[in-house]
């Protein structure tokens, strides 16, 4: 074997293991912010909050790197097939890994707002989601590291269950809002932290997807398992 | 398993055998290591993770690795430098884990070459401390419902019902119905305190589901019995062997199948039970191979908002059928032994027409010794 193609097709398999350690150093990153934000709310720790908020700017800085990095082995590899798909899933997947670490940061935000009022709403149920929300999101960050199409399936069946708890949530809070008019204040922010949550499940499940897609080449179907049927189906938190 | 993926290199420190010779090499060294060692490279890959830490972190070793804190101190660290890196991780067991580092030297200047990291669990010693407070905040609060009826009785029977024999035998009859909810509801939060002690400790024996599906439903012929429901009992054939442990496993069983008697029938139309144990399906349960323990029943059922709330600990349905209160742990220690047991929990119902509570575990890994003594005959071994 002569040096020559060796050493391109080396570097062409560094650089795209480097965008693949950009990838996983975000992911880390992330999945940290809404350990942080999780733990502010559940704990009343502004430390976390000031936390998860500081980590958002290297977020942004890491998205476009990505991006850059993506956009020029596009440009000068041409690459085909998997690795193709691989490249066109990082620029989408680096967008929904910005959007959670920015979901985590409204959270953060909002557990500084929420004040002692709610010592007596029972923050149970943001606990449960929180943990569901967390498990997706290793899952799918770990099955993009290792391209597992089996771990993307996982969380995509397992959004369900976090639609389902959200929409329990939902009718929790209104209740405690319409018994004392005096938790609207702290529930408006419940509610919004338990959308968050929503989201950034939502956005860990976009990753899955486009992890299967990147292994498989194929499309999961558009319409994924859809909690709030009458038929409840959950895995348990 | 791109991340993981061998980069060619010309000086591969982990591929040459180590020195002095005699044909160790490098990752065969570390796998002889007792404790959890990961080998990484110049750029923070994972090369090498030993046989100890694959045992006790396995799934958990990538998110461990893109963690900001390990990431940075990988990326900050001096060739020759150590550093040290305390963790906490939430999914999917909690665990407090504590990383020391250490860099090596390479020839080329500013390199740093291959990179330890050891790994120290420390979730035991956490788990205690959150165990006190837990129980202290779950214990009294709880506890303090039947001790306040208990008191009750015990000043009206010194009181005005002290010479009345027939208030006393009946006030006796609910103190002693109050007393040992209380011991139940103790040796619950004992023994869901035990479970989370050693959740993140993966189970080491080996377990077959058919007997012990048959041993909890036999247990079971009294209590169903008394209730007038009906239990059959469904067992496939040739079922794969779980890695567990054989106590709780029948505590999961056990648990369900209380439920269900208890929370199954309707006044006046008993229901029928149906404990099952099955392999599980492709595409209908998580991904891999394994087996699924269920208990399904046709009684009234769970409200949807309820489902995803039920392994909360003392979470009740508050519409739920009046003097039928159980100590409110049932579900959160089975949640908490099938996590140690990596496995996963689904609870379905559609209300009006029944429950079925689901347990799927992941099938024994088969080394050689065990397949052949499954083929032996050797039915469980724990």
């Amino acid at each position: 074997m002569s040096d020559t193609p060796r050493h391109i097709v080396s570097s062409y398999e560094q650089e795209l293991n480097q965008l693949r350690a950009l990838m996983a150093r975000m992911g880390g990153l992330v999945e940290n912010q809404t350990a942080l934000a999780i733990q502010a709310i559940l704990e009343r720790n502004t430390e976390s909050a000031q936390a998860a908020m500081e980590q958002d700017p290297e977020v942004d800085a890491l998205e476009r790197e990505v991006e850059a990095r993506a956009i020029k082995l596009l440009a000068l590899r041409a690459p085909l097939a998997q690795d193709l798909r691989e490249i066109v899933s990082a620029l989408k997947v680096t967008s929904d890994l910005e959007r959670i670490g920015d979901y985590a940061t409204n959270v953060a935000k909002r557990s500084m707002r929420l004040g002692p009022t709610t010592s007596d709403i029972s923050l149970g149920g943001l606990r449960s989601m929180g943990r569901l929300v967390q498990e997706s999101l290793r899952l799918a960050i770990d099955a993009l590291g290792q391209n597992d199409k089996e771990k993307a399936l996982d969380v995509w069946r397992s959004d369900k269950a976090v639609d389902e708890i959200y929409t329990a949530m939902f009718r929790e809070l209104v209740t405690y809002m319409m018994e004392d008019p005096r938790n609207i204040g702290a529930c408006t922010h419940l509610l919004f932290i338990a959308k968050n949550l929503e989201r950034i499940g939502d956005h860990a499940t976009n990753i899955a997807e486009r992890v299967h897609y990147s292994v498989t080449g194929e499309m999961l179907p558009a319409s994924r398992p859809r909690g709030g049927q009458p038929n409840v189906e959950a895995p348990v938190p | 398993m791109s991340l993981w993926r061998r980069r060619p290199s010309d000086a591969d420190p982990l591929s040459e055998a180590a020195p002095g010779g005699g044909g160790f090499s490098l990752p065969g060294l570390l796998d002889l290591l007792p404790h959890p060692v990961l080998a990484l490279d110049d750029e923070g890959m994972l090369r090498h993770a030993n046989e100890t830490a694959r045992a006790q972190f396995g799934d958990a070793i990538p998110a461990l690795l893109r963690h900001p804190a390990i990431s940075q101190a990988i990326r900050t660290l001096t060739p020759g430098g150590t550093a040290q890196v305390d963790l906490p991780m939430d999914v999917p067991v909690r665990r407090a884990l504590r990383i020391s580092m250490r860099s090596g030297t390479a020839a080329e200047p500013g390199r740093r070459g291959l990179v330890l990291l050891s790994l120290l669990d420390r979730s035991e010693l956490e788990a205690v401390e959150r165990m006190r407070s837990d129980f202290i905040a779950n214990a009294s609060h709880e506890l303090r419902t039947p001790l306040a009826s208990l008191i009750g009785f015990i000043e009206t029977l010194q009181g005005p019902a002290a010479d009345d024999a027939p208030a006393r035998i009946r006030f006796l009859s609910i103190m002693e119905g109050q007393a040992s909810r209380m011991r139940r509801l103790i040796d619950n939060l004992l023994s869901l305190s035990r479970i989370q002690m050693h959740e993140h400790r993966r189970p080491s024996g080996l377990v077959s589901l058919a007997p012990l599906a048959r041993r909890v439903a036999d247990g079971h012929e009294p209590q169903l019995v008394a209730s007038g429901n009906t239990l059959s009992v469904e067992i496939a054939p040739n079922l794969p062997l779980v890695a567990g442990d054989s106590d709780q496993l029948s505590q999961v069983l056990h648990n369900f199948l209380d439920n269900a008697v208890k929370y199954a029938n309707r006044p006046g139309r008993p229901a029928t039970i149906v404990l099952a144990v099955q392999p599980s399906q492709a595409g209908v349960d998580p991904s891999g191979d394994g087996v699924v323990l269920s208990v399904a029943d046709d009684g009234p059922g769970i409200a949807a908002q309820h489902v995803p709330r039920l392994t909360e600990r003392f979470y009740r349905v508050e519409d739920g059928p009046a003097g039928k209160a159980g100590s409110g742990l049932g579900l959160a220690i089975v949640k908490h032994i099938v996590g140690r047991h990596g496995g996963r929990l689904t609870i379905s119902s559609v209300e009006g027409q029944g429950a079925r509570f689901a347990v799927w575990l992941p099938r024994a890994p088969v080394p050689a010794t065990a397949a052949a003594a499954q083929r032996a005959g050797l039915r469980e071994r724990t």
